[in-house]
């Protein structure tokens, strides 16, 4: 069995534990969605209660054994139910329609800050010592603030202050969205000052980590025998040094992508982008379990499938792996 | 390092200092700053809520002093319905610290308990605990926080503790079981065990102490794991809303519109009080990572050659320690994980 199916074996086993601990959380704890259905209309009969329930589709008719496997069944086919708080709305259709916007901005933001967090990261290893290494306490600052809080900074500075960049949303509110050329620009000019959030605060942990893997990596006796043959620079630091120190770093980003992505989701609310992370602040607000469940799901989905690609990365990047990944 | 200096200046907190003379003039530079930054927020935390000039809950009924700038009587300005921001402050910070290092220790507790244990009882019970371990890895923890504290009705201090606690052992149960399989190897444990001591006492005695920096690290990452979750927790309105803590404060100050209000004293001084807190958690860290690991420290003292640093050599690394007595089935267990694919030892053998 190649490496690759193994790892989706063992994605599929993660994503199965995420669905059974989210199958038992609601049955575990106090309150559920009727009843925060029927708290918000007090004037609703005591009887209307197994009308909502069969409504919501959160009855639990049958054995624990049965929901389960209803319960799984729907996951499959993507039915979350529908949801409470935008009332006809089913859940899927919502998660449906927030979740690119998520997955673009927060992908594009979290691979642009790895690529140049990494080669500053070279940099500042190759360089001990340098000024770009001395520049890393302050970069590790960066690091230390909460997303939203550098987000509502920049909001304020960069918005509010001077006028460069829009002051939240997903694009402008006069226009349809639709494949045309003015709601891209402006989707594209909204998602400009979310995206820095992303790249600023998250590019110093990549950096620090690559440089002290370079560090060690430089160490090693073949980049000094690389060297002592008199190999150019810039062919010791790339092809002998970086490449090698790139694999602990993929791994860590593998680690990193679920703390990115939650970071990024509260940093969503900030901007009022029309992301998964506003939905879910909707739902925390509105008391509404069904959508709060889906989203759990659908992150840790989403945060599954970056990990797999970068296990496939992993074993294109480094010819042992592709040895070993063929056994 | 500019952003620290100033605040450097006042010996706050040095551990250890009278025991042994020397030591903290030791430490790599980072962690010093580091230290002192945090032991800042630590007096400030014990003293905090003792001087706090007012409630941080008493609404000042006067319409001047609603959203007021910082002046002589209200340092940090007043919030929308007249509240004191400093006093909230004093006893935010200790709410978040409080609730921070409390996850800490209990996190880290676990993470020694599942790392050392995975490490020694080994075979299949070192990869099914590596397997949960690995699992709840690359489960994104903040979204199962929210809908765990979503469900629960008290949203109090005690609760977040246990669910954070329960979420944050995998970090460090990962890195401590991979050193504990380093140093079972070694040839002092193998003496200990000669002589006749009991796995408890190897464990307690020759393991952990020799995990020290390590367990430190674990830690510190915890907290300050713990302090972004927990504010970013109450940023979205998952605790108890009636409690004084940073996170409680970054939401009314976003739910009331200080932002488009321009009241950026509401907004600020929570904010960089955690950045700071943060800030001091990582130098601390990257100090002790450099402590553990001589190559990271400063390059100003050693020797150079051609523009390069001269660095030691690698100690020749230990084959096989970690490959040692893996049977059949924990075999295929361990061929589903990540680091089979780049365990170097483990190579032409299957």
């Amino acid at each position: 069995m190649s490496f690759i199916l193994r790892r989706l074996v063992f994605y599929l086993v993660a994503a199965w534990v995420a669905l059974t601990i989210n199958f038992f959380i609601p049955r575990a704890m106090p309150g559920n969605a009727v009843q925060s259905v029927m708290s918000k209309f007090p004037n609703l009969q005591p009887a209307a209660y197994r009308a909502l329930e069969a409504l919501l589709g959160v009855g639990h008719p049958g054995s624990i054994w049965n929901q389960y496997v209803s319960y799984l069944d729907d996951v499959l086919h993507f039915n979350f139910g529908t949801d409470v708080s935008q009332y006809p709305a089913s859940v899927s259709s919502l998660l449906v329609e927030t979740l690119p916007w998520t997955i673009v901005l927060v992908g594009t933001a979290t691979v642009i800050a790895f690529l140049v967090g990494t080669v500053l990261g070279i940099v500042a290893g190759w360089r001990h010592g340098g000024s770009l290494d001395r520049a890393l306490p302050g970069l590790m600052f960066l690091q230390a603030i909460p997303y939203f809080f550098f987000a509502l900074i920049l909001l304020e500075l960069l918005a509010i202050r001077v006028h460069v960049f829009p002051i939240g949303q997903g694009y402008d509110g006069g226009l349809i969205p639709g494949w045309h050329w003015d709601f891209i620009s402006s989707a594209l000019y909204h998602s400009l000052l979310p995206a820095l959030t992303i790249v600023l605060t998250s590019i110093a942990g990549w950096m620090l980590q690559m440089r002290n893997v370079m560090i060690t990596t430089i160490g090693e006796d073949y980049v000094i025998a690389a060297q002592a043959k008199g190999l150019p620079n810039r062919r010791v630091i790339y092809t002998y040094a970086a490449r090698n120190a790139l694999l602990p770093q993929l791994q860590g980003f593998g680690l990193a992508v679920g703390f990115v992505v939650s970071g990024a989701l509260v940093m969503e609310i900030v901007f009022s982008y029309p992301g998964i992370g506003l939905l879910l602040l909707n739902a925390v607000t509105s008391n509404d379990y069904p959508l709060m469940q889906a989203i759990f799901l659908v992150i840790t989905f989403t945060v599954l499938l970056a990990n797999l690609i970068v296990d496939i990365i992993i074993v294109f990047a480094d010819p042992r792996a592709r040895a070993r990944a063929a056994l | 390092m500019t952003a620290v200096l100033p605040i450097s200046a006042e010996p706050a907190a040095v551990p250890q200092e009278e025991a042994r003379p020397g030591r903290w003039r030791r430490m790599p530079a980072k962690a010093k700053a580091g230290a002192v930054l945090l032991g800042v927020f630590v007096l400030a935390a014990i003293i905090g809520p003792m001087v706090t000039p007012y409630d941080p809950s008493y609404q000042n009924p006067a319409p001047s002093l609603s959203l007021h700038a910082p002046y002589g009587a209200h340092l940090l300005g007043t919030t929308q319905s007249g509240q004191d921001v400093l006093s909230q402050l004093l006893v935010g910070i200790r709410l978040t610290l409080e609730l921070a290092f409390l996850v800490g220790v209990v996190a880290t507790a676990l993470s020694v308990l599942v790392g050392v244990s995975a490490a020694f009882l080994g075979g299949v019970w070192d990869e099914v605990l590596s397997l949960i371990t690995n699992v709840f890895l690359v489960i994104p923890a903040l979204p199962l926080l929210i809908v765990l504290l979503g469900y629960l009705q008290t949203r109090g201090q005690t609760a977040t503790i246990l669910v954070l606690s329960f979420l944050l052992w995998p970090w460090g149960a990962r890195v401590i079981r991979a050193q504990t399989l380093a140093i079972r190897g070694r040839d002092f444990i193998s003496a200990a065990r000669e002589t006749g001591e009991k796995t408890r006492r190897i464990i307690t005695h020759e393991i952990v102490p020799n995990e020290v920096s390590l367990i430190a690290a674990s830690f510190v990452n915890t907290v300050l794991y713990a302090i972004g979750a927990s504010v970013a927790l109450a940023f979205i309105g998952v605790t108890n809303l009636n409690s004084w803590s940073l996170g409680t404060m970054l939401y009314w100050a976003q739910s009331q519109q200080a932002l488009q209000l321009g009241a950026w004293w509401w907004f600020v001084p929570p904010g960089l009080t955690v950045a700071l807190i943060g800030a001091g958690l990582v130098l601390l860290n990257t100090g002790i990572d450099e402590l553990g690991n001589p190559r990271l420290r400063d390059a100003a003292n050693a020797s150079r050659i051609a523009g390069r640093w001269l660095r030691p050599a690698d100690p020749t690394p230990v084959l096989g320690e970690l490959s040692q007595g893996r049977g059949r089935l924990s075999a295929f267990w361990h061929s589903f994980s990540r680091s089979s694919l780049l365990d170097e030892h483990q190579g032409g053998q299957r």
